[in-house]
């Protein structure tokens, strides 16, 4: 693969998305085109993936393109990919892919907005990861708001314009502190490369708090997750996978590639409050998900607690902490995206996610109760799964920052268990639920292509987490970059 | 014999091209308007008049490539060099989309006339813009505020136009004497009228701070003021934006700012550079109150035109952040800043105009409601002008309000920097209203319905509105071109910072 497949994958959905728009295609065309863009995607991710040079450094950049967009200050459209970036991509190739599937099941009315609108949010998220220019990076980050808000705008629940009023505000409250932080940065260092401005951090602890403004109402850390339950709930099915599961990997992501690598100083002094926001965020979002009434509640408040997981692994700020981060990055993608999915399968079956109305699905509908299980399994970390890795790796890691983060860390694991079986035993267990009936069918065969592929992957990771945590942050020894920077933070 | 004895000044007529072939255009038009019959009238006038502003844009690029050391046009009056050019550029462009939105405008009178008037205005725009001296500033302000002051009132039919016209009539006949008396106090304190003449005796005879000067520069920037809609100079602005004819406030709403930002740019570095000090801190502070008034104001806003004056009050608020700065890069910010405003300011108007020639009746952010889905060009484009004002990415508006807030930091104003974030961040809020109205309300929901059937096809504004699209997202791919003739354009100026 050439250097030219980090461009291709950004604009190939870019333009996909411009000609389903300015061209008069046949509705019934139009679904299976995006599939069709999203399977290309796919394919050059793996062709990526399978020349990617794993033994270079963690932040040594494959793949890189550049080209001057405005000289005058610096600024150039400069992409490529470091190893988290090209796992995150790959996250995101393939949930959108699935979220089409699940789209094409779904019939969504105004087939060339709504596809076009994803194929869009593909594009955006791949640049995300994929950029290496300060500034780009913003314009990505920004523009993932766009598909995101008319998405959930348009195609949502009956709750839909408060939700997207609350989720744009919060968002562009973070971004914009964010977009102060890249000025004062970039103009004053001269440059907005990410390579420069990482071999010459910076320490101011504004910036740093800047930057950690967009990315905590994103994840979102806790107390910056106002907008989530209702985001959650109100947007499709699909969508709502799609931003839980990889949208707010952008966050983590930037927190670990942007805030920590640019201002390593800051970074370090900041470690203790944001290890407590996460670990705050940790314990609540588990407790509320067991509390939650409803299955999108439990996924929402389940994904607060596990973005609160991650930000512990990415705070530990060693080796293993990063490891697991990335990994669980990866794990909880997969498995909000699947438990979404499966979520707006029993809505649609049952026209309610109530839990006091379910209950009873496992009878007679083998598929529906063996997808959910085997995910719920995965996801409340059973010994074994790649999320028990991750989690594991992520504790560790905390572990050698101070051992009461590790505390925390597991008891929290134990609430997820909690609350994920208490979930799947009232969808599938206990008596059948007053919405439940015989047209409730079991999973249809495309339902299944949708999410059988996504299971799969995580029993992939299941079998071989390394394949994930021996290919990310390789070690100290070998590279140059880590060994400088890790100890530093460590002060 | 007499002739002889009146030393006749030299004239650079060729650099008059943009404003000659303007006022040629309106001639024809005045001439359409007596001797054609209506339907001709108003086609030929049409015509004539887009010719115009093409070649007067032709003309300026052309120029534009062999001005690279400005020159005098006549004798220290008007300038010959790039950044009257640039502006001239722009102004022209604006014109021509601005002849695409009126062209199926329902009034049916004076058609000729209309076009007539617009092609002057600009040509008094123009003059503004390359005007070095205080003399041939006030002409060029007068000159193209009476053409508006008509073009307001044109719809006589309509409630609200003769209103608009008249209001700003008074209000900007207010401005201009302030501006004339500020002129008055400056001629008086220097003895010059001549931009540069009046730097040159500022340093020689240590004026710096002498009160009449300042005071004289004080109302100069009010006259202004109400020229650009800069808050607190902006009451007039929402009345006569909502009471004009739709195609007069687009072209008003975009090229008026152009040209009094790019000749307060020029008028403040060349004649004022003693006093930056000064203008650069009033400038930063009424860009402060415009952000602010302009964004709070558009927040509670229903009539859709209210809200776009508003929010253009709000966008000079961050132009003038631009030249606040007092660098090269406020210079550039504000040149490049100029073209995606202008086109998403004029191609929203035209959205506006084409849903009230729908409806028959003033669009509202109720009445627009669905017109995303049932105009999907009209509704994509204003979601994309939207996306521009509100400064997001994969819109020139990004990278305006970087470029201006980069100049702000540059000139150490961080606080300027958070002010501006601030007021962005309440802007959205009402640009994306308008979003929300277009898509997610769907029109019986709103309970309208259009009047008389289908409406008919107005390719002209669906072409303008596509225009302004491909220039709003084409500025923010194509910066580095841009930047560059904007570099070029303010190179001839000494910035004071």
């Amino acid at each position: 693969m050439g250097s030219w497949v980090t461009s291709a994958l950004i604009l190939v959905p870019a333009g996909a998305a411009l000609a389903l728009w300015l061209l008069p295609w046949p509705r019934e065309l139009v679904a299976p085109l995006a599939l069709g863009v999203s399977l290309v995607e796919v394919a050059l991710w793996i062709g990526a993936l399978a020349d990617f040079d794993f033994s270079a450094g963690a932040f040594d950049l494959q793949y890189a393109e550049q080209a001057t967009w405005f000289g005058d200050l610096g600024v150039t459209y400069h992409v490529g990919f470091v190893g988290i970036g090209l796992w995150l991509a790959g996250l995101t190739v393939v949930g959108q892919t699935a979220a089409i599937v699940y789209a094409m099941r779904a019939g969504r009315d105004r087939p060339r907005a709504y596809y076009g609108l994803m194929l869009l949010l593909t594009a955006a998220a791949v640049g995300v990861f994929a950029a290496q220019d300060l500034l780009l990076f913003y314009v990505f980050w920004e523009a993932m708001l766009i598909p995101l808000y008319l998405l959930v705008g348009v195609w949502g629940g009956a709750g839909r314009q408060r939700a997207t009023l609350l989720f744009v505000v919060y968002t562009m409250a973070g971004s914009l502190l964010m977009l102060a932080s890249i000025i004062v940065l970039g103009i004053s260092e001269g440059t907005f490369d990410l390579r420069a401005l990482q071999t010459n951090p910076n320490s101011s602890t504004w910036i740093f708090l800047g930057l950690a403004a967009a990315f905590a109402v994103k994840a979102p850390l806790f107390p910056f997750h106002g907008w989530l339950p209702s985001a959650y709930r109100e947007a499709p099915a699909e969508v709502a996978g799609v931003l839980s599961g990889v949208v707010s990997k952008a966050a983590a992501y930037g927190f670990l590639y942007i805030a920590i690598l640019l201002l390593p100083g800051p970074a370090a002094d900041l470690r203790t409050p944001v290890l407590v926001l996460a670990a705050v965020g940790l314990v609540y979002g588990s407790l509320l998900a067991f509390r939650a009434r409803d299955v999108r509640g439990v996924i929402a408040y389940s994904s607060l607690a596990q973005l609160g997981l991650i930000m512990l692994g990415v705070f530990a700020t060693n080796l293993a902490g990063w490891n697991g981060a990335v990994l669980q990055m990866v794990n909880h993608g997969l498995i909000s995206v699947t438990m979404f999915m499966l979520a707006g399968l029993v809505e649609s079956r049952t026209g309610t996610g109530r839990l006091d109305r379910l209950g009873g699905m496992a009878k007679g509908r083998p598929m529906l109760a063996t997808v959910l299980m085997v995910t719920g399994i995965i996801a409340l970390a059973v010994p074994g799964s790649t999320a028990f890795a991750g989690e594991f790796l992520i504790l560790t890691g905390v572990f050698v920052t101070g051992w009461g983060w590790a505390v925390v860390g597991a008891i929290a694991i134990v609430l997820a268990a909690m609350y994920m079986l208490r979930l799947i035993s009232a969808v599938l267990h206990r008596q059948e639920g007053s919405a439940v009936s015989d047209e409730s069918r079991d999973l249809r065969p495309i339902e299944l292509v949708t999410l059988v592929p996504l299971v799969a992957c995580l029993l992939f990771l299941s079998a071989w987490p390394a394949a994930i945590t021996s290919h990310t942050f390789t070690g100290t020894s070998n590279d140059p970059a880590l060994s400088d920077l890790l100890p530093e933070l460590q002060k | 014999m007499i002739a002889a004895a009146i030393p006749t000044p030299s004239v650079d007529w060729a650099a008059l091209a943009p404003i000659i072939v303007l006022l040629a255009a309106s001639a024809v038009c005045l001439l359409a308007a007596v001797l054609l019959r209506p339907a001709w009238g108003r086609a030929v006038s049409a015509g004539a008049t887009a010719a115009a502003f093409v070649g007067a844009a032709v003309a300026a690029a052309l120029l534009f490539d062999s001005s690279e050391t400005p020159s005098s046009v006549t004798e220290g009056a008007l300038a010959r060099d790039r950044l009257g050019l640039f502006a001239t550029f722009i102004i022209c462009l604006i014109g021509l989309l601005a002849v695409g939105v009126s062209w199926m405008h329902t009034a049916r009178r004076h058609v000729p006339e209309y076009y007539g008037l617009l092609a002057a205005t600009a040509a008094g725009m123009i003059f503004l813009t390359q005007s070095t001296n205080l003399m041939t500033l006030f002409l060029g302000l007068e000159w193209f505020s009476i053409g508006l002051y008509i073009l307001c009132a044109y719809d006589v039919g309509v409630v609200g136009s003769l209103e608009a016209g008249l209001k700003y009539l008074i209000v900007g006949g207010f401005g201009s004497a302030v501006l004339l008396f500020g002129s008055a106090l400056v001629y008086g304190a220097t003895g010059q009228i001549e931009f540069s003449a009046i730097a040159e005796a500022t340093a020689k005879q240590d004026l710096s701070g002498d009160l009449y000067l300042v005071a004289g520069l004080a109302m100069i920037l009010a006259g202004l003021g109400f020229k650009v809609s800069a808050a607190p100079f902006h009451m007039w602005t929402p009345d006569v934006y909502e009471g004009a004819p739709t195609p007069v406030t687009a072209f008003m709403s975009a090229a008026t700012k152009a040209a009094a930002l790019v000749l307060t740019l020029r008028l403040l570095v060349t004649a004022f550079p003693d006093e930056a000090e000064l203008w650069t801190i009033a400038l930063a502070v009424i860009a402060v109150v415009s952000l602010a008034v302009g964004n709070l104001a558009a927040l509670t806003q229903t009539s859709l035109k209210r809200l776009l004056a508003y929010s253009s009050v709000a966008q000079a608020g961050f132009m003038l952040t631009a030249i606040a700065a007092g660098n090269e890069i406020g210079g550039q910010a504000l040149l490049y800043y100029l073209i995606p405003y202008g086109a998403a300011s004029l191609g929203a108007f035209a959205v506006v105009a084409a849903r009230e020639r729908e409806l028959g009746r003033a669009v509202t952010l109720e009445t627009i409601g669905g017109m995303g889905w049932e105009r999907p060009l009209l509704g994509g484009a204003m979601w994309v002008f939207m996306l521009s004002f509100a400064g997001m990415p994969l819109t020139g508006g990004f990278v305006g309000k970087f470029y201006a807030f980069a100049a702000a930091y540059q000139r150490g104003w961080t606080w300027l920097v958070v002010i501006g974030v601030i007021a962005t961040a309440v802007s959205i809020y009402y640009y994306l209203a308008v979003i929300r109205a277009m898509y997610m309300r769907s029109a019986p929901a709103a309970g309208v319905v259009a009047v008389g059937g289908q409406p008919p096809r107005d390719s002209a504004l669906s072409a303008v509105a596509a225009t302004c699209v491909v220039v709003v997202i084409g500025s923010f791919v194509a910066v580095e071109p841009i930047i560059d003739l904007a570099q070029k354009a303010v190179a001839s100026l000494a910035f004071p910072y």
